[in-house]
């Protein structure tokens, strides 16, 4: 057998480093909605970026965002806020660009 | 260099199994108490709390559990052991293929045991047989001094760096588990002496918190593809490893077992029977017995039955005359024993001969040496050309 396959993983085993594009799953276009902070409820608790599946919330000091690449929209933020910060709305609302 | 021999003693198989984990020096062991392998957890927990074994002990609240904490700690980098049976391994089943799949050189021991399905608490081998397709390199051992030994090697095995595979090491549940047997334990110093050999090869990538590497995870498309051609070709290569492994354990510590598979009285045979486990020794006392009578009969026990010693069986049968596979579990949906399922896959490479399959020693039956004599009188008979059955259920005639 000619394998004509250029390897992806450098390591025997399947090891990858997750900063690589190829590795990445683009996991933000599965999204059918979106979570929407109101900075004014958000007092910063952090259980949004605890139960976050993809761990996408990025903590910006006084708040968390989401980052809309990988967030799949599963709304699990949403419910478990204490503060009902975030508002699930549907993409067609959005334009491409966000 | 020769090792010294070992201290000699009276030992279930399940405490054998212990205390050469324990000469391995594991770093980190998982293992959820199950009949008939309770004694292994149990003396490996006594060796911690005595400090004769310096290890991390992970009590968990079922095996699948001790498999993530053991795929785990070996992704972490750490020498780990684990052991099971039947349930167990049922129960843990989706984290073994992920440890596979990750490629994690976990040893386990598996006490051989039937499987969920009808409750049955008593010996068989369908709990291993049930896993084959899992990735992970199986081995069937014959008695306590060879489960010592390829505990010993399965070490070798697992943390080469060419293989980088988990090592499931079989051995009959009840026959082995609880008999006592003589055994010699080699001593601590050779132990270390032969595993030596791992600490000078190339580290294995390894989790390093903080870092943005991960393992398995990245299965998608050709990811996929490639992960699964290189686990391929790795138990291919384990092959003639554990071969190798057998040698230089036999020219270390004056024991070796034919590596791949043994061949008994294979030379000069005209017929050949084909069994595995504790079966084997009773089947060793069969051949003589038959030799006596002036039948040529040869045994082949089967030893690593993942991956599946092909090119090894070949040149071990090829002009034999009759074969009979004894298999103590069952190939559902197969007309025969898994293993006879096996041995034909390569039957166009051995000849065109009579290849007979027979079911003996299921829920702790006793595969006796009346059974196996019949099964060589039938190999022997079908051998000259007489008429045979396909497939015998021993019990059920």
């Amino acid at each position: 057998m000619v394998i004509k396959h250029k390897m992806i993983f450098k390591t025997e085993s399947p090891w990858s480093d997750a900063n690589q594009v190829m590795l990445k799953l683009d996991t933000g276009s599965w999204r059918t909605e979106r979570p929407v902070l109101d900075k004014e409820k958000c007092n910063y608790c952090g259980l949004c970026a605890l139960y976050c599946p993809p761990q996408c919330m990025k903590d910006m000091s006084d708040h968390y965002e989401v980052n809309l690449a990988f967030c799949k929209g599963c709304g699990i933020c949403a419910k478990e806020c204490p503060k009902q910060a975030y508002t699930m709305k549907p993409e067609g609302e959005f334009t491409h660009e966000g | 260099m020769k090792a010294k021999k070992g201290k000699v003693s009276v030992m279930t198989g399940n405490v054998v199994a212990a205390n050469a984990a324990r000469l391995c020096r594991p770093e980190v062991v998982a293992c959820y108490p199950i009949t008939p392998q309770s004694e292994v957890a149990e003396s490996l927990s006594g060796f911690v709390a005595d400090g004769q074994l310096d290890a991390e002990i992970v009590e968990v609240e079922g095996e699948n559990s001790a498999m993530n904490v053991c795929r785990a700690a070996s992704m972490a980098g750490a020498r780990v052991f684990t052991a099971t049976s039947s349930y167990g391994l049922v129960y843990m089943y989706d984290t073994v293929l992920e440890t596979a799949g990750f490629r994690a050189p976990v040893v386990m021991v598996n006490v051989n045991r039937e499987t969920p399905g009808i409750h049955a608490v008593s010996s068989g081998q369908q709990d291993m047989i049930s896993t084959r397709d899992s990735g992970w390199v199986q081995i069937i051992v014959e008695n306590n001094q060879e489960i010592v030994d390829q505990i010993i090697m399965s070490y070798r095995l697992a943390e080469d760096f060419d293989i980088q595979l988990p090592v499931m090491m079989n051995y009959d549940g009840y026959y082995l588990s609880y008999l006592a047997e003589a055994v010699e334990m080699p001593d601590q110093a050779d132990v270390d002496a032969f595993l030596a050999p791992l600490k000078k090869q190339p580290q294995r990538p390894r989790i390093i918190p903080g870092a943005s590497t991960g393992c398995g995870t990245h299965g998608m498309e050709m990811g996929y593809v490639e992960a699964r051609y290189k686990h391929w070709v790795a138990l291919e290569r384990a092959k003639k490893k554990v071969d190798d492994i057998d040698k230089e354990f036999g020219e270390y510590f004056g024991r070796s077992y034919g590596g791949q598979i043994e061949e008994y009285r294979m030379n000069d045979a005209d017929i050949a029977i084909v069994a595995s486990g504790s079966a084997a020794g009773t089947a060793k006392t069969v051949v003589d017995a038959k030799r006596a009578e002036g039948i040529k009969v040869g045994l082949v026990k089967i030893r690593l039955f993942r991956p599946f010693p092909e090119e090894r069986l070949i040149q071990a049968l090829k002009g034999k005359k009759a074969i009979g596979v004894i298999d103590r579990s069952i190939c559902f949906g197969w007309k025969y024993g898994p293993m006879c399922v096996e041995l034909k896959a390569i039957a166009p490479s051995i000849g065109s001969v009579p290849i007979l399959s027979y079911i003996d020693g299921l829920a702790n039956l006793d595969i006796t040496i009346p059974h196996i004599g019949r099964v060589v009188d039938e190999v022997n008979a079908a051998a000259k050309g007489k008429a045979y059955q396909d497939v015998t259920w021993i019990p059920m005639e």
